[in-house]
């Protein structure tokens, strides 16, 4: 600690601005873990003068500067006071972060395949590893304890394919999963990943978008009440590739998704959005990276939640970060919370990192607003009774998500959740 | 003809320091056709009186009633009341996210016509009353009141006057904070709203210069929870001579 006591020391003098030892402006004292990497040329002190994530001094302050490693061991053991997992419960992470993760994946089932394939290779396959790279421990422990991977494959060329993958957990032994998506060049599809049952599951999904290649990825993690889940889904999008990133995510009584986008060529569009409902005692967190390294790339995010119920609980961290040669980039991001009773808590955290002024546009916004007993008696006072006033502003609140679905079944199965999710606080 | 009759209307309120008592005797009648005028100092119970008929559940009514053609609005529900025709314009409107004004204002015509307006009707009725009380027709897409100015939110709630088409009005200082232009506009959606569907009208003010606009039949003065002097439309045009330190005055 004196280590980084100096180094705030000397941050301060040189900025002259006001800090306060181990607060930045978020108010929380980050880990010195990545020390090593303040010095690195993308590292904290590169991006400070810009960064809304890191006060001064603070050596986690960029978003370039995290670690990521195939081994597991390259990462600390977790505390829980590091900067990305200062919000997650670790005690209720069922060992996922610690644990050797020996138990039975879920089983995973492919259907409405016309051209698409799915494979089952070794973890040594050389597409294991091709779109991405762990970017915490946990991820790095379901790299490490994945006993084989599962390769869907969308042909070159080929338009129209949607298919779905479903993953049954059975077991609440902790076990850890690896699937790759691979989107060969120029095809144009869309791919459900759905997650029931129950599970204490650490997975990596890779999403390989080839050369114009279109892709929606529509994953939703609809568990049972026991499950436990951190899932990282590492994208990378090459050449005029398109992403569209949807996840969903009701079930489970813990959920760590960490989707986390890499452009790898220029003209690359991303869009991320999300859509979450937290009941009492459900924690539920987002944390998302765009990385903008190329030129001439877009990026759009938009994640809304509602929260119901004692301690129901969100997080949501959006990362987005535009390196220096990622010139012409346009990038907004945007997080919308509903809280609907007392006691839930939602936290919203947009960073937007910029070390290149030759850019199309950049911005961010986060809004947490709660319905109350003053939205009702308006919407009461004009005529609506009180179920059908808690459903509009609800319904309303995310739609603007659903709609961007555009696969009826999930949809209509969508609307269906939603309003389950509202009976539960009608009674 | 319809007819709202409020009787030795007593209500309080819950405050840190305990029950307090805001209200306190107010009998008035309300004929369809009539505009009736509350005036009288801040504190005096006006809104009160508004917030109670729409059911606000602030308020605790302690005695007396209110009647709508002989049925008891007390026992009704908020939303029972707006569909049984009454209508409060507020003097806050709050936000509600997440909500488009077009879809509140076809939700809420629904429920209170007890049948969805026929779609291309409607979206034309929308359009022109907008256009009427001069809103930018792109409010429409915009989440109910979220960022609207506090004029923007009094228009709003005139629109929706004039679209519900209620039997009774409650205008909760509807003109505060217009300034003169807007006064005008949202006074002539008042008008309007009267002329064509025989509206009762309860307009509360602290001040008379919508007066000039909305012409009162009958003026009340509220001072203290109590109305302490009534009259016709010059009585108004006595209190911006003298204001309201005559009552004031008055030793309790």
């Amino acid at each position: 600690m004196t280590d980084t006591a100096t180094h705030v020391t000397g941050e301060k003098a040189r900025l002259g601005a006001p800090s306060i030892s181990g607060f930045t402006e978020e108010g929380e004292n980050l880990s010195p873990l990545n020390e090593a990497e303040a010095t690195a040329p993308l590292g904290g002190d590169a991006s400070k003068a810009h960064s809304h994530g890191g006060g001064a001094g603070i050596p986690d302050s960029s978003r370039a500067g995290r670690k990521t490693s195939y081994n597991v061991e390259d990462f600390p053991a977790l505390t829980g006071r590091e900067e990305d997992f200062r919000f997650t419960p670790l005690k209720r992470m069922g060992g996922l972060h610690k644990n050797e993760l020996a138990g039975t994946a879920p089983e995973l089932a492919l259907s409405g395949a016309k051209a698409a394939t799915l494979e089952t290779v070794a973890m040594t396959d050389a597409r294991v590893g091709s779109a991405g790279i762990p970017e915490d421990r946990i991820s790095a422990n379901a790299w490490k304890h994945a006993a084989e991977a599962k390769v869907l494959t969308i042909p070159a060329n080929s338009s129209g394919e949607q298919v779905t993958l479903t993953y049954t957990g059975t077991s609440t032994e902790a076990a850890a999963s690896h699937l790759v998506v691979v989107a060969e060049a120029n095809s144009e599809s869309v791919v459900v990943i759905d997650h029931v049952g129950s599970v204490v599951l650490a997975q990596n999904i890779e999403i390989d978008v080839r050369e114009g290649a279109k892709l929606t990825v529509i994953s939703l993690q609809a568990w049972a009440d026991d499950a436990i889940h951190a899932s990282s889904h590492l994208a990378k999008v090459r050449k005029d590739g398109h992403l569209k990133h949807i996840a969903v995510t009701y079930g489970g009584d813990l959920v760590r998704l960490t989707p986390s986008a890499h452009f790898d060529g220029e003209g690359g569009e991303v869009e991320l959005f999300g859509l979450y409902f937290a009941d009492a005692g459900q924690h539920l967190e987002h944390r998302l990276f765009v990385d903008h390294a190329t030129e001439n790339c877009k990026s759009n995010v938009l994640y809304k939640g509602a929260l119901q119920g004692k301690d129901a609980h969100t997080v949501w961290v959006g990362d987005v970060l535009i390196r220096k040669e990622a010139k012409g980039t346009n990038s907004y991001e945007a997080n919308r919370n509903l809280v609907l009773t007392e006691g839930a808590r939602a936290d919203s955290v947009p960073n937007l990192e910029i070390e290149t002024g030759l850019i199309d546009g950049a911005g961010h916004a986060s809004t947490t607003g709660r319905f109350d007993d003053e939205h009702l008696f308006y919407l009461m006072s004009r005529g609506i009774d009180e179920k059908t006033a808690r459903r509009l502003v609800v319904r309303g609140f995310l739609n603007e998500i659903v709609q961007q679905i555009r696969v009826p079944e999930i949809e209509e199965r969508l609307a269906e959740t939603i309003e389950r999710e509202l009976a539960a606080t009608d009674s | 003809m319809s007819t709202l009759e409020i009787k030795d209307l007593h209500v309080s309120i819950e405050t840190e320091q305990g029950n307090k008592e805001i209200l306190k005797g107010v009998s008035l009648t309300i004929k369809t056709g009539e505009t009736h005028a509350i005036m009288g100092p801040n504190g005096s119970g006006k809104s009160t009186l508004a917030s109670t008929i729409a059911g606000h559940p602030r308020y605790t009514v302690t005695s007396g009633s209110i009647t709508l053609d002989g049925a008891d609005v007390l026992e009704m529900s908020v939303d029972e009341r707006a569909r049984a025709g009454m209508f409060l314009a507020m003097q806050y409107p709050v936000e509600v996210p997440g909500v488009s004004m077009t879809n509140f204002l076809r939700t809420a015509k629904t429920a209170i016509d007890g049948e969805a307006p026929k779609l291309r009707t409607w979206t034309k009725d929308v359009k022109s009353a907008m256009e009427k009380l001069k809103i930018d027709a792109e409010f429409a897409s915009r989440n109910v009141n979220e960022g609207f100015s506090g004029g923007e939110k009094k228009r709003v709630e005139i629109l929706q006057l004039e679209l519900f088409k209620p039997k009774f009005a409650i205008l909760d200082e509807t003109d505060s904070g217009l300034d003169v232009d807007a006064l005008k506009v949202v006074s002539e959606g008042v008008n309007r709203a009267q002329e064509e569907n025989e509206m009762g009208t309860l307009l509360i003010t602290h001040y008379t210069r919508i007066l000039r606009y909305i012409k009162p039949d009958f003026v009340h003065v509220f001072v203290d929870g109590k109305i302490a002097e009534q009259g016709g439309a010059e009585l108004a045009d006595r209190l911006e001579d003298e204001g309201y330190d005559r009552f004031l005055n008055v030793p309790a």
